[in-house]
């Protein structure tokens, strides 16, 4: 650190392009490689609609995770808000309630799960890690108490029709969402005083709070939102099953957090973005659904994810030690 | 056997641009107890760093009993008998005290011999006189004095022949360090060398047999401490020039914006009391470990304040670092690296944060960064370069840049020139002499005395916690800050 760095700039912009232009370039090879191996049955509209349509769930609840990690924080419940978000709707169908208002209850049910943990961590200084393990183990637990260990199914309702595929040339209701709120989120990230401080208190809380930055209310409202975005992914997961069940999304919160991580953020916080994340759940719809087409058995879709996840972040590990170096 | 224990000559050493070390000469007789004294800087650490394996020397010779030393790490220095024993303990707080004594010279093979390892741990206790610690609770439920001791212990059991203690009393209270001054002179008593390095000179007059000066990398002078004064040590650790390198434009201070009364910290400070004015540049000097840092830091609400008041603009009670900004208060943190920068973060995000829109134009920020990049003289790729990329004084230049963006009337800096090369000082003093004389305020905490001197207006002397009066800087020299700063006398 000490040399004066007065290095062409083009240098350092080509640099920056490449960390955001990563994961992109890893989604186009993954593509290539199925395509040509399966050309018939990957290459085509409807396969696309559907993959799309399967990272629909994971990529809205990557969204407030990709949140939670550049704030430095993780959330390992979201898997189990999710169940309570499919619960809490399914119930409230069945007591007469309209779509639209069960969907926004299930949603602040939520964010309420987010507000438990980010107030125990904020508080009470624990450790994100431990609180959303906790977490977790509750809220599975809460679900399967409101739905007495059984999946609800109430009528079917306009809700279901988030997740169906249509013809040729059309995308599921779910995708726009998605798409929809990546938009937004990307804006509120680069555009709001709230998204800049999101990436300080990552980076380094110190600085942070020497700048005035009101650390504990942004981690606070990081988890709050985490948690609302598991919550619109439960109002999806409920229109794909078409019911609530308390059992779903188990273990989903690590796809989740692999989805992000794939997406060039850092676990120790201050880096990340909405394009990383969205192409990383991507990514790991493209690998399942292209093994399938390969006839491989789920076992080796899940050994493909696991090696690509730690080549991404040993990929971002390299790029950033060459960097650091210089 | 020859007449010194431990003999250094001319060590030299150098990193990247700068000589930390340009022929430092040291010798330690056996069963003595040694003073190194200097000023922050002075080559304290560095001398010791290379004395204990850390950093080799670039030239120079070292001998241990007659016989060349060059430890090339520390497991090295201890096992031939140079061990030091750092400010920052090296306890592992859940292993016992005879685990922690023993450690890294466990006796036994693949099993531990439990019974030899209480003797050995048993025995170095005995060297202390302190059999009164118990052997096998967790070595964290002692006081920070006793973990001390366990430390001195585990050099004592590695057979230590030459015993470096930095700063040992720094975080002891007067009557554990009282114990420590009878420690060191029994084991003296006993044949042991002991290093020590301290900047307290009261301590140095009291304990120490002979003495060494360091000053930007010299010894200065050795020689006897009882032919010696704290006066006259304190003028060789200072005896330097001040080069004309700072700015001081003729400027009459106006009302009073900040005050303190008797305002202490949850440790430090105990008790601080000032007036700050407009167009006044406050200088606070101390040793290290003072509170100096803590003070700005209770006024700027970054730490709780336990008793007294700070008034701000006529306002007094809690406030957050938040409402500082935002009432036109800055801060500059002493340690750039942990908390004044997120290194990781561009230029332009590092500078606006304290201040920033509920909507952001990214392209307006950049361009605004570009203009203070302009004017504070960073050198840099552009405002989304990592800050962490610049060099310390560039750095730096970020971190104040950010006080000026927010037209802060009160400026709390920090040890604003550490680790910064003279060019980036030279900016830092001519910024901070603008912001003065155009009637904000300053408060510079700081440990070298020339800068001070040279830019303040008023200093005050904090020792052990509490803030000396604030005297005009003509009533001041570096003699007389040292004298207070070490509390050799009240002035």
């Amino acid at each position: 650190m000490k040399s004066e760095s007065t290095s062409p700039s083009s240098l350092q912009t080509a640099g920056r392009w490449l960390t955001a232009a990563g994961p992109v370039v890893g989604l186009i090879l993954v593509c290539i490689f199925f395509a040509v191996l399966r050309f018939d049955t990957f290459v085509t509209w409807d396969n696309a609609a559907i993959i799309l349509q399967q990272t629909a769930v994971i990529g809205i609840a990557s969204l407030g995770m990709t949140l939670v990690i550049i704030a430095g924080g993780i959330d390992l419940s979201v898997g189990s808000i999710i169940a309570v978000g499919t619960v809490v709707i399914a119930l409230c169908l069945m007591a007469g309630l309209s779509p639209g208002v069960a969907a926004l209850i299930g949603i602040a049910a939520s964010a309420l799960c987010g507000a438990i943990s980010g107030a125990l961590i904020t508080r009470l200084r624990l450790m994100p890690f431990v609180v959303t393990l906790g977490m977790m183990g509750a809220l599975r637990g809460t679900a399967k108490g409101l739905a007495s260990e059984q999946p609800i199914y109430p009528d079917e309702t306009w809700l279901s029709s988030f997740m169906r595929l249509g013809g040729p040339g059309s995308l599921p209701g779910g995708v726009w969402l998605m798409l929809g709120l990546s938009v937004i989120v990307a804006i509120m990230l680069r555009h709001t005083r709230f998204g800049r401080h999101v990436y300080a208190v990552g980076s380094n809380e110190l600085t942070a709070r020497l700048c005035g930055v009101p650390v504990e209310r942004v981690k606070l409202w990081v988890y709050i939102l985490g948690a609302a975005f598991a919550g619109i992914a439960s109002v999806l997961q409920f229109g794909y099953l078409t019911g609530g069940d308390p059992t779903t999304a188990s273990g989903l919160e690590l796809n989740i957090i692999a989805a992000v991580v794939i997406g060039g953020a850092s676990l120790s916080g201050g880096q990340g973005g909405v394009l990383g994340t969205l192409v990383g759940a991507v990514i790991m719809s493209v690998v399942a659904n292209g093994c399938t087409k390969l006839g491989l058995a789920n076992w080796v879709q899940e050994i493909v994810t696991g090696i690509i996840i730690v080549a991404a972040v040993l990929l971002d590990y390299l790029r950033r030690r060459t960097h650091r170096d210089r | 056997m020859s007449g010194s224990r431990l003999r250094l000559e001319a060590i030299h050493k150098r990193f990247g641009a700068t000589l930390a070390l340009k022929g430092v000469d040291l010798e330690i007789r056996p069963g003595e107890i040694h003073g190194v004294i200097g000023e922050n800087g002075a080559g304290k650490s560095t001398l010791m760093k290379t004395l204990s394996g850390v950093l080799p020397p670039d030239s120079g010779k070292m001998e241990l009993e007659g016989r060349r030393f060059q430890p090339g790490d520390p497991q090295e220095a201890r096992r031939l008998g140079v061990v030091m024993v750092n400010q920052e303990l090296a306890i592992a707080p859940h292993l016992s005290v005879v685990e922690n004594i023993v450690m890294g010279a466990e006796p036994g093979g693949l099993f531990l011999r439990h019974r030899q390892a209480r003797q050995k741990a048993a025995e170095a206790l005995a060297k202390l006189d302190r059999t009164d610690i118990p052997l096998h609770v967790p070595a964290g439920s002692l006081s920070v004095a006793e973990q001390q001791l366990v430390e001195i212990a585990r050099a004592l059991a590695l057979g230590c022949r030459v015993l470096v203690l930095d700063e040992p009393t720094s975080s002891l209270t007067t009557v554990d360090a009282a114990t420590l001054f009878r420690l060191v002179r029994t084991l003296r008593d006993q044949g042991q060398s002991i290093i020590y390095i301290s900047h307290f000179l009261e301590e140095v007059q009291l304990l120490t047999d002979r003495y060494t000066v360091l000053r930007d990398g010299v010894t200065v002078a050795q020689g006897e401490t009882s032919q010696t004064t704290p006066h006259e040590l304190a003028r060789l650790m200072v005896g330097r020039q001040v080069d004309e390198l700072y700015s001081r434009s003729a400027r009459t201070p106006g009302p009073v914006i900040l005050s303190a009364t008797d305002l202490g910290g949850a440790q430090k400070p105990l008790s601080a009391s000032f007036e700050l004015h407009r167009g006044e540049v406050l200088g606070i000097a101390g040793l290290v470990g003072a509170g100096r840092s803590e003070l700005l830091r209770a006024l700027f609400a970054l730490d709780p304040i336990k008793s007294g008041d700070v008034t701000f603009c006529g306002h007094a009670g809690n406030s957050t670092p938040r409402r500082r900004w935002a009432n036109g208060m800055g801060m500059l943190s002493e340690d750039r690296k942990s908390e004044g920068l997120a290194l990781n973060l561009s230029l332009e995000e590092n500078l606006t944060l304290p201040r920033l829109d509920a909507w952001l134009r990214p392209a307006a920020l950049e361009a605004e960064t570009g203009t203070w990049i302009q004017r504070l003289g960073v050198r840099c790729a552009g405002p989304v370069q990592s800050v962490g990329q610049l060099s310390g004084g560039n750095q730096q230049k970020i971190a104040l840049g950010r006080l000026l963006r927010n037209e802060s009337d009160v400026l709390l800096l920090d040890e604003p020139t550490r680790g910064v090369d003279l060019g980036a000082k030279q900016t830092i003093y001519r910024l901070i002499d603008e912001r003065a004389t155009a009637g904000k305020a300053v408060i510079m905490v700081s440990s070298y005395l020339p800068e001070l001197l040279g830019t303040c207006d008023q200093i005050a002397v904090m020792c052990r916690g509490v803030l000396g009066p604030a005297r005009p800087v003509a009533e001041w020299d570096e003699h007389r800050i040292m004298l207070a700063a070490t509390g050799a006398a009240v002035v």
